[in-house]
């Protein structure tokens, strides 16, 4: 290490050999650095997770274009959108076609656990609107009650989830109907909800005999091919005369609902401070270590003044070991964040993971802090005067 | 009276002034004398005379206040910091406690004195810095960290920085201070050795009369100034 460093420099690495001297001051300062890198890899995972979990229903359909409520944040949650705007939509020769989608939260009493399946109510007839992951058959949906289920949700077992077909339909009680789930699709549990759940529009009025079939909680439409999906927009919001209504893009919907739940929700305001929180700790940790380590020296900093080395020298001694601090703290760091975030996707089945993203921005940010922490620990080196050595 | 060129040291009418307002104090006062290239000086004097005042006034670690100051040619009143900081480089350091870094064996320490010249290579710097601790008598320490070593071990490798980059000028303040008799002439002998073969100019600061027979010039000074300049035989 030594010598590599020695090859890097040009010169006797001694920040590193500084560093190492004290063995143990050396790992405790690495755990330090590791400690905040931690800290900020599972909020980031978190907050992440979030991001999967905000975008993920977008994922079940196809559109173009989404007209949703004033106060709907994301997809999963609704408010009533009259249908006749989707007539007046499809008006727009550039529009062809239109489905009204419907949600809610459907509890399902499993027993020892009790889960809520956020459920969608979708035209059967409309596969377009579904995305093509989505593989099982909508005429499933044609029967009343049917459903098709999210095999990840929480509380289904892996077992039972595959023993779903639809010769074999899994039946469950919720508020006294009788659901027969067909088929399973890939979603996964989320903050909102343990899980989804596809059924027909007609199922869903059943299920919720409150809700009315002229609205829908939200209006996809799909647009003439080749047209531009932000023009149809503007033009909609010009035609539709209900100002309150979100009329977006699919993606410009997606977009904004994932800014909204990172920022404005304060579980994503929280998460983002504890990043904040992460940053602040590396930086005061490595702050601590390099100053004191200047402050021990500087009898030998103010000696190597008097023979004649300048100012960059010092300063490559700190960056040198801001950089051995941070590399050597990322590692331990990414080992530890990747193991808890592991282990918090399997007790939470949240979608928590290590993303490669996530490794290269935590490491870009640790050099980063690092070289700061490096910056303002150098002020102190000016403390060393070689006139007091005599 | 000697050639500039063969003074590395010249010093006119130099007064120093430490504080500032009521608290100013002089420590020098209008000192006057040159040093010639090769010799081995000797400055004594009673404690808080100045001694070490003059030393950083001539080892550019402390700015000329007023007077003048010459050091191999170079006018050190008004010079700029980089010029002093270059000029350093062609001086030798010895204090009175060792100065090691205590992370660097001995011999990374040596290779420090020849670093600062920055175009020396690896194999270079290695091989001369090995030469010099050989002199030293410290051929079979050269890996050992600072606080392996004795006193007067530490002190000889503070030497050997001191002198492997071939420097005009030695400065030594009481390097033998700290020693035991054995390891402070065994020290005084290498500095005056190493600096005769060569050529180096040595300016040394000491209490210890054994080091003034040594010597071929003795200043002393009193309250800031120089009360005699004698050369014994
Ligand atoms: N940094 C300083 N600030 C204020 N006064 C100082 C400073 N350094 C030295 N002095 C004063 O200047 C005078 C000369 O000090 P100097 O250290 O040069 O003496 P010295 O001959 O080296 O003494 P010693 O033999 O004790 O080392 C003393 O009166 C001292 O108190
Ligand atoms: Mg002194």
């Amino acid at each position: 290490m030594s010598r590599l460093l020695q090859r890097l420099f040009g010169r006797l690495p001694i920040g590193w050999l500084q560093l190492t001297h004290n063995r143990t001051r050396f790992a405790a300062a690495i755990a330090g650095v590791a400690f905040a890198n931690v800290l900020v890899f599972v909020q980031l995972g978190i907050m992440n997770s979030m991001a999967v979990a905000t975008l993920r229903p977008y994922e079940f359909f196809r559109a173009d274009i989404i007209i949703s409520a004033a106060d709907a944040n994301a997809i999963a949650d609704g408010g009533n959108v009259a249908r006749q705007w989707m007539l007046q939509a499809l008006a727009n020769p550039d529009v062809i076609e239109g489905m009204g989608l419907f949600v809610a939260n459907v509890p399902w009493d499993r027993g020892q656990t009790d889960i809520s399946l956020t459920t969608f109510g979708i035209d059967p007839f409309k596969q377009d609107f579904i995305s093509p992951k989505i593989t099982a058959d909508l005429n499933l949906l044609q029967v009343n009650d049917a459903a098709i289920l999210d095999r990840l949700a929480r509380g289904i077992t892996r077992d039972e989830a595959v023993a779903i077909r639809p010769q074999t339909p899994l039946s469950f009680e919720t508020d006294g109907r009788t659901i027969k789930a067909y088929n399973t699709f890939s979603g996964g549990g989320g903050f909102g909800g343990d899980g989804y759940m596809l059924v027909s529009d007609q199922t869903f009025l059943s299920l919720f005999p409150a809700r009315s079939s002229a609205a829908p909680d939200h209006i996809l439409l799909r647009t003439r091919p080749g047209t531009s999906v932000d023009e149809v927009s503007e033009h909609l919001r010009g035609q539709i005369s209900d100002s309150s209504l979100r009329i977006r893009s699919y993606a410009d919907a997606m977009a904004e609902d994932l800014r909204y739940q990172q920022t404005r929700r304060p579980t994503g305001v929280i998460f983002g401070f504890g990043v904040f929180i992460g940053i602040l700790v590396g930086l005061i940790i490595i702050y601590q270590v390099l100053s004191t380590d200047v402050a021990d020296h500087l009898r030998e900093y103010a000696t190597f003044k008097a023979m004649g080395y300048g100012s960059r020298f010092f300063l490559g001694i700190v960056f040198e070991e801001a950089l051995v601090l941070g590399v050597f703290g990322f590692i331990p760091g990414l080992i530890v964040g990747t193991t808890i975030l592991t282990v918090m996707a399997k007790v939470t089945t949240l979608p928590l993971s290590m993303t490669l993203a996530m490794a290269a921005s935590v490491f870009v940010g640790t050099i980063a802090v690092s070289s700061l922490s490096g910056a303002i620990a150098t002020r102190r080196v000016a403390a060393a005067d070689p006139a007091d050595l005599f | 009276m000697e050639t500039p060129d063969r003074d590395v040291i010249e010093v006119r009418g130099l007064n120093h002034w430490f504080g500032i307002g009521d608290a100013r104090k002089q420590a020098l006062y209008d000192l006057n004398f040159a040093i010639e290239a090769g010799s081995f000086t000797v400055l004594m004097g009673p404690s808080g005379s100045g001694k070490t005042t003059v030393l950083t006034l001539l080892g550019c670690l402390r700015g000329v206040q007023d007077g003048s100051v010459r050091l191999l040619g170079e006018q050190l009143n008004g010079a700029r910091e980089t010029t002093l900081m270059t000029l350093r480089r062609h001086l030798g350091f010895i204090f009175q406690a060792h100065n090691l870094h205590e992370s660097l064996t001995a011999l990374q320490n040596v290779i420090m004195g020849i670093q600062v010249h920055g175009d020396v290579s690896d194999e270079l710097a290695h091989t001369a810095a090995t030469h010099v601790l050989k002199l030293v008598g410290l051929a079979d320490r050269i890996n050992y960290l600072p606080a392996n070593l004795s006193g007067g071990q530490k002190q000889r490798v503070a030497v050997a920085r001191a002198l492997v980059g071939n420097p005009a000028l030695v400065l030594a303040d009481e390097p033998t201070a700290a020693l035991d008799g054995d390891s402070a002439s065994e020290v005084v002998d290498l500095l005056k050795r190493l600096g005769s073969t060569r050529g180096t100019t040595t300016l040394l600061v000491t209490h210890d009369n054994r080091i003034l027979e040594r010597a071929d010039r003795i200043l002393v000074l009193e309250d800031g100034r120089i009360v005699s300049d004698t050369a014994p035989q």
